[in-house]
């Protein structure tokens, strides 16, 4: 039975489309059948982030409407097998989005799909509502500042009370946390919060920690999901978060301060 | 605060707005009809204490009527407590044929408190049902939990911006760090326990304090909070 996982946050440009690419890329990258689609309609950037945006046809909404089916709709991966993008609408209004069209066509993907990922606009209007209602799990996407974690307290109230899970009294949806854009040095010196305020707030498993990087600005300017780039810090904490939702017990990098950082307190550089 | 009417947009000003709210009424639990006893008794409380009723509204409960067959002049009983200074605003409880006779009168039946049959004692052999909500879970921002007639119990955190509200007492296992308000109906007795306190607010029959005005030493300490004198006390719990 294919698995249903929503990327969410409530607050704005905390790495919610960052991440659904890169989740949904490695998870193709293991082999597992996947497709990613961009709730955000009106502001649709996955496809960009994706590199795929001069091959939109037909969207999301076109698909609700019966104007175009499913296969016209889905873009097909060009660098990774098995990853398939459903784009959102830049130009119909939100509106659209309702629930039976939404119903019908995540029923129809898991048909042929082992995981659907649901990038999430921000906010708690429908758009939001209408990506986490269906949700199995929920990525809850945090920056380490006191009102990003606030909102997505918010959001995890909003799971556990107005998803269909929760409407049904079915076994509740599946939390993990992303912490992203994490600066350790930042975090120690008190300008940020640290790994364990985020957690001692939410209260959820942490899945992984995604350093803030340089290479996660690259990457989207090449319209590639920064998973792709292994080297990159960014990209392997995207790869152990992939790994660890997966079921590996790994443990959590780029959480310390990097010894260059020490020395440099230690030493009087900063 | 806990009923709120939509408001609708793109109209004219508003001439008038619907909004539920709470109050503490005055039950007058009747127990006979004998009118001339009801008056003696009544102007022996005034006697005691004068202006004891002074135009308090008052609900009229019958649920504790000896003869609850008997029928009711309720012309007669509202003439009687308006002269000795309270006004009847409703009745509770009572047969079908005691509520047709207030409607008549114009006074309206009010949901009952407890009891769900009719004007019946409840079975003793029955429990009476607990009045507590727990909560299994922690309460998120922008969650709002009330528990009335009794208290809420919290197994979880309640957090920044999320409000847990009860008629009754308030236990929080976990942080306290949104607002807490118990006695809302207006109960001074009622106490509020939480295993560390960080609350935004927290208040007791409405007498309240924001975090600004906390001691900093009671800062995400284990602690009891209740009224003392009209004021809020503090305390730490320890173990
Ligand atoms: N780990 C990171 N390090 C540095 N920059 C990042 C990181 N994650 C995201 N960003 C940057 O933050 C901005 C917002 O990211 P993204 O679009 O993924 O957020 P979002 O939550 O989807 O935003 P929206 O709410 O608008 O949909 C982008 O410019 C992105 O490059
Ligand atoms: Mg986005």
């Amino acid at each position: 039975m294919a698995t249903v996982i929503v990327v969410t946050s409530g607050k704005g440009g905390v790495g919610k489309t960052t991440t659904s690419a890169s989740f949904a890329t490695g998870l193709a990258q293991r082999g597992y059948r996947t497709v990613v689609i961009d709730f955000d309609v009106g502001l649709r950037n996955l496809d960009l982030i994706m590199g795929c945006e001069r091959r939109v046809v037909y969207d999301f909404i076109n698909v609700i409407n019966n104007e175009a089916t499913l296969n016209q709709a889905l873009i097909r991966d060009k660098r990774v097998e098995n990853l398939y993008i459903l784009p959102a609408s830049q130009t119909r209004d939100k509106d659209a989005l309702t629930k039976e069209g939404v119903e019908k066509i995540l029923s129809e993907l898991k048909q042929s799909f082992e995981y659907v990922v649901c990038d999430s606009p921000a906010g708690i209007e429908r758009g939001a509502l209408m990506a986490l209602y269906f949700a199995d799990e929920a990525l809850v996407v945090t920056n380490p500042e006191v009102s990003s974690v606030r909102d997505s307290d918010r959001i995890l109230g909003i799971l556990s009370s107005r998803s269909r899970r929760a409407e049904q009294s079915d076994n509740p949806v599946k939390e993990h946390l992303v912490l992203a854009r994490y600066a350790p040095d930042r975090a120690n010196r008190g300008d940020m919060l640290t790994v364990q305020d985020v957690l001692e707030i939410l209260a959820i498993p942490l899945l992984g920690v995604i350093p803030e990087s340089p290479a996660v600005l690259q990457s989207s300017n090449a319209g590639v999901p920064v998973i792709l780039d292994e080297d990159s810090d960014a990209g392997a904490a995207y790869g152990d978060l992939v790994d660890r939702f997966l079921g590996k017990d790994l443990p959590h990098r780029f959480t310390e301060i990097q010894k260059k950082g020490f020395l440099k307190r230690w030493f009087g550089g900063g | 605060m806990l009923l709120r009417s939509p408001h609708a947009a793109n109209e004219d000003p508003l001439p008038f707005e619907l909004k539920g709210s709470l109050f503490t009424l005055t039950v007058l639990h009747l127990f006979q009809l004998d009118r001339a006893v009801i008056e003696r008794h009544l102007l022996e409380k005034v006697k005691q204490a004068p202006g004891f009723f002074n135009n308090t509204p008052v609900v009229i409960d019958l649920e504790g009527m000896a003869e609850p067959k008997e029928g009711l002049d309720f012309k007669g009983l509202y003439e009687l407590l308006r002269k000795h200074g309270m006004i009847p605003v409703g009745i509770r409880n009572g047969t079908p044929k005691h509520q047709a006779a207030a409607r008549l009168a114009g006074l309206p039946v009010l949901p009952e408190s407890r009891s769900n049959g009719q004007a019946k004692k409840p079975e003793r052999t029955e429990p009476a049902p607990s009045r507590n909500r727990i909560i299994k879970h922690s309460v998120r921002s922008g969650q709002e939990i009330y528990a009335p007639e009794g208290d809420l119990i919290v197994l979880g955190a309640v957090s920044a911006g999320a409000d847990v509200v009860a008629d009754g007492n308030i236990h929080i296992y976990g942080a306290l760090r949104g607002r807490a308000l118990a006695g809302v109906k207006g109960d001074a007795e009622t106490w509020i326990f939480c295993q560390s306190l960080e609350a935004e607010l927290i208040s007791i029959a409405g007498h309240y304090r924001v975090c600004e005005q906390f001691d900093p030493a009671d800062r995400a300490k284990a602690a009891q909070i209740y009224l003392k004198e009209e004021r809020l006390i503090i305390e730490h719990l320890t173990r």
